[in-house]
């Protein structure tokens, strides 16, 4: 399973410069988990797993510009 | 009511042909960016060239219909969904009352427009019914869209279900495109070398690209030396105010070039380089950021014979789909 970006933008791995990042290689996520914020037009996405399992790969560097539809992190179901 | 928003979307706006007439007055003429796939959403649905339509950015709203209606999808490519179905761009469906339509992701371009028969019908304002937002002016309550808001549709003669535009005559959206400009007015104040960057640099556009501005960065352009004039700011990319049309190229410290668009503020005090011919609008409209472009330079009768040939693609669209 991938999470992909629903829009264009930057994207960010944390909620905060000084904060850790939402998730990383193992973490657990659920539907609702947020998983990153893609920031465009000077607002803040925040982006949803959208399905469940546990983080298995980081696609993108943080704060890379990023199309929507692209693949951000991949996830292994269960 | 006729439509309810369950899901607004980043930033969906109510949109028309514009509000032309009082940029004297600072008021921007609005209406869709992109306004050829804007008509050919009125038009695909039956309704007048003056129907107001969504204009969605980046990511489609989730809309329930409380009656049954005819709708289209046109510009960006972003996939509709009716009930979960997928549905066609550029091709007008039929929804029933309860219907809830969705988008899937982007796939190319930024702006699609959502027609529905016999428009929306929010209160015109200033002869348009087109939201700008930095005014606080038309749409729905001069603001995008929000959830829970309830959108009212007009009386439809009803264009049936089904009508199309021919694959010539869609837009397509490619990741890399060259936008025509007319160099001037103040493309004096660059050194020869500043104006060949400007034209020879590839532009990738940033993420502050909105319906006022698009911003774009690449290249660093060299000013001449000078003394600025009184009433001009002191950096070399300043000049004394002036008022700027849509579509100039300004550029702040002689980076980051940003083309002005329809909700553009109507003067100020940078140096405009260029500006982007009229029939090249919907396209800039169209650019996603991390796209890229390259502004090439075009003298006058090749700015007026691309008007042309625009207004004949009109026509041709009008004759095919009206």
């Amino acid at each position: 399973m991938d999470i992909r970006s629903p829009l264009p933008g930057v994207f960010y791995r944390r909620p905060a410069p000084e904060l850790d990042p939402f998730v990383g290689v193992g973490s657990p996520v659920g539907p609702d988990t947020t998983v990153a914020i893609v920031e465009v037009m000077k607002q803040f996405f925040e982006v949803k797993a959208g399905t469940t399992g546990t983080i298995a790969g980081v696609a993108v560097a943080d704060a890379e510009m990023v199309d929507a539809g692209q693949v951000l992190f991949t996830v292994r179901p269960g | 009511m006729a439509v309810s928003v369950l899901n607004p979307g980043l930033s969906t706006t109510v949109q028309d042909a514009g509000r032309p007439g009082y940029y004297n007055v600072g008021i921007p003429p609005s209406g869709s960016l992109d306004q050829y796939s804007s008509l050919a959403a009125n038009l695909l649905v039956g309704n007048g060239e003056d129907a107001a339509v969504l204009e969605c950015t980046y990511m489609g709203p989730e809309l329930r219909f409380e009656r049954p209606a005819t709708v289209a999808v046109t510009g960006a490519d972003l996939p509709p969904r009716l009930g979960g179905e997928p549905r066609p761009t550029w091709e007008s469906f039929g929804v029933e009352a309860g219907d809830v339509l969705s988008f899937d992701f982007l796939r190319s371009g930024a702006r699609a427009y959502l027609a529905v028969s016999g428009g929306f019908d929010v209160p015109v304002m200033l002869g348009s019914r087109s939201t700008y937002a930095l005014g606080a002016l038309g749409g729905v309550e001069g603001r995008a869209l929000a959830a829970g808001d309830e959108l009212p549709v007009g009386d439809a003669d009803g264009a049936a279900p089904g009508r199309s535009v021919p694959e010539a005559l869609r837009s397509t959206h490619p990741k890399h495109r060259e936008i025509r400009v007319m160099m001037g007015l103040y493309d004096h104040r660059l050194t020869g070398e500043g104006r060949r960057a400007f034209l020879d640099a590839e532009w990738r556009l940033t993420t502050l690209a909105d319906r006022t501005g698009f911003r774009y960065r690449g290249a660093a352009l060299e000013f001449r030396e000078r003394v600025a004039p009184f009433g001009a700011g002191s950096d070399p990319s300043n000049i004394v105010d002036a008022p700027y049309p849509i579509g100039s190229i300004q550029i702040p410290g002689g980076v980051e070039p940003i083309v002005l668009h329809r909700d553009a503020v109507s003067g100020g005090g940078y140096v405009m380089v260029a500006t982007v011919i009229s029939a090249d609008m919907d396209d800039v409209a169209q650019s996603a950021p991390n796209s890229t472009t390259r502004f090439v330079e075009v003298d006058l009768d090749g700015a007026l014979g691309a008007r042309r040939r625009r207004a004949a693609r009109l026509d041709a669209l009008r004759e095919a789909v009206g």
